[in-house]
């Protein structure tokens, strides 16, 4: 972990209301695909923490969606803006156990942090698949990101505007894969246990105190003990995860 | 300059002591500072028996402050002492505070019998005020009588000193204080959260799961400084200041309302360094306003 001064680089609307933040700074403190910045933002009292989309040497992608006053002040933000951001929170995915095809399966904002698990995937030599889940077509977002990786992107929504008419578990009925990674609301998650064969690792999402696991305001209970979202995860293997 | 104050017999480089909630068992924080550079620390609140606490959500936001439910989650006093006090050993090398809650009498004493028998720890802090467990935690700090027994069961079973810690969520704290004082607590430390809850538009339901929490964080600073100056005159025991707590001036102000201590708590989820940044400005807050040696200002603002 590390308090870092960040510049807003750019703060554009992807959707209605998903945003994408681009932000330069020092990375140093990021790992790993999968973890967790914290944002401090003026007036408000506790942090925002918001999943890492992607990062390089000094620049820091987000993708948030707008969902209260929080998130609403940040669309705001013009470019030029300096945040205080704590950076590297969180476990983030572990990209070795994941075998030649895995599959990457993001529900609505919790696509975001996929595309940089995808990168680093794809830097290993491996082939992953990506399954994306929307409500609808106005609201699909990173699907042409993805392509521009190269990689082969299944979507579906759920009124049938765009590819797949259904879940994501519609989709990877008929997928054949080596491992899973999934982000996404926790109905997503337990969809997916129905329909998914091999082993693989959740995100899990839990409303945080401080992000850094001193207030234990996140704890979930798993198969091998209390454990914080944001330290001990957000990254769960599929074997720890109560459903 | 003198940052040295002396808490119940035992001296503290500075008075600057994160709150028990806000710093777990203390290792965790060793990764981002030396946290010998703190007075001391008071550990996650420990009871009995392991405990998971309460249902998420367990946070929420407020104006200038924040309102947790968590629950008092710790892993019980049995492997706090076999696993968490040897991890604490290796970084940090001062007495350390062990923060206590439980659900009976039994129970307060039992958890600091076996505490108090630990080297590190330097102060037993006996937290009668949780408002985020039923049947226990602040039952027993809302009345004098009640507060008054756990004292005395954890100090027929103790040598170090005893610290008990109120909730602010009572009409009168200073009967209270001093009913802890006459049963023979060795300090007071105040205050505890104060009892709140947010309700979600959206969902038009309590945000935290389980209904209300604690009310933490700045906005609760101005309520702590009264209580501390209300308490501190009435009793002869040290008083630990805390509430709200962001800065060496709030320190300040804390040790001028009576605190001989001030514990920071919320501050520390919003900025891990937070305690850190308060005991390196100390100095400069104190020669901003004139203070040679912080033991002449505590209680300062007493009438007389």
């Amino acid at each position: 972990m590390k308090q870092v001064i960040f510049e807003i680089i750019s703060n554009e609307a992807l959707t209605k209301d998903v945003y994408r933040m681009v932000l330069a700074g020092d990375t140093s403190a990021i790992t790993a695909p999968g973890q967790f910045v914290e944002i401090a933002l003026p007036g408000k009292f506790l942090r925002r923490p918001i999943s890492v989309n992607d990062w390089g040497e000094n620049s820091l992608t987000l993708i948030y969606k707008v969902v209260g006053h929080g998130t609403e002040q940040m669309a705001l933000f013009p470019a030029g803006t300096r945040l205080d951001v704590l950076t590297g929170l969180g476990n983030g995915y572990n990209t070795t156990v994941s075998g030649d095809h895995p599959v990457l399966v993001g529900g609505g904002v919790g696509v975001p942090p996929l595309y940089g698990l995808c990168k680093a995937l794809l830097a290993q030599g491996k082939h992953p698949a990506v399954v994306l889940g929307f409500n609808k077509a106005e609201e699909i977002f990173l699907a042409e990101e993805f392509r521009a990786l190269g990689v082969q992107v299944h979507i579906a929504t759920a009124n049938g505007s765009v590819g797949t008419r259904g879940f994501v578990t519609d989709v990877l009925k008929a997928l054949s894969y080596t491992y899973f990674y999934a982000c996404g609301p926790l109905p997503m998650f337990k969809a997916m246990e129905t329909v998914v064969s091999t082993a693989g690792q959740y995100s899990m999402e839990e409303r945080m105190g401080c992000g850094f696991g001193a207030c234990m305001g996140c704890s979930i209970q798993t198969k091998s003990g209390a454990k914080r979202v944001c330290k001990d995860g957000p990254v769960f293997p599929r074997e720890e995860v109560f459903f | 300059m003198n940052t040295k104050v002396s808490l119940c017999g035992i001296t503290l480089d500075n008075p600057v002591i994160p709150a028990s909630g806000t710093f777990g068992y203390g290792y965790e924080f060793a990764e981002l500072y030396d946290i010998n550079r703190l007075g001391t620390f008071s550990f996650k609140g420990t009871t009995r028996e392991p405990r998971f606490g309460n249902p998420p959500p367990r946070i929420a936001e407020c104006t200038s402050g924040m309102i947790n439910a968590v629950g008092l989650q710790n892993p019980g006093v049995e492997a706090v002492i076999s696993r968490e006090l040897p991890r604490l050993a290796q970084c940090f090398h001062k007495p350390v505070m062990a923060n206590v809650s439980g659900f009976s009498v039994q129970d307060y004493a039992y958890t600091c019998q076996q505490l108090d028998a630990q080297p590190q720890v330097g102060w037993l802090e006996v937290n009668v005020s949780c408002p985020n467990v039923h049947g226990g935690g602040m039952s027993f700090g809302t009345q004098p009588e009640a507060a008054a027994e756990v004292t005395r069961a954890v100090k027929a079973v103790t040598k170090k000193p005893v610290i008990i810690k109120l909730s602010p969520n009572v009409t009168d704290i200073v009967s209270i204080a001093k009913a802890c004082e006459d049963a023979g607590a060795d300090g007071i430390s105040l205050i505890n959260t104060m009892l709140g809850m947010r309700i979600d538009l959206k969902r038009r339901k309590p945000v935290i799961a389980n209904t209300m929490g604690g009310f933490s964080g700045p906005a609760i600073f101005p309520v702590a400084v009264r209580m501390v100056y209300q308490v501190s005159q009435a009793v002869s025991i040290p008083v630990v200041g805390m509430g709200g707590v962001q800065s060496a001036e709030d320190v300040l102000e804390m040790m001028l309302a009576g605190a001989t201590a001030v514990e920071v708590g919320a501050a520390n989820l919003v900025n891990p360094f937070a305690s850190l940044d308060i005991v390196n400005e100390l100095p400069a807050a104190m020669e901003k306003y004139g203070i040679n040696d912080l033991n002449e200002i505590i209680g300062g603002a007493h009438n007389g």
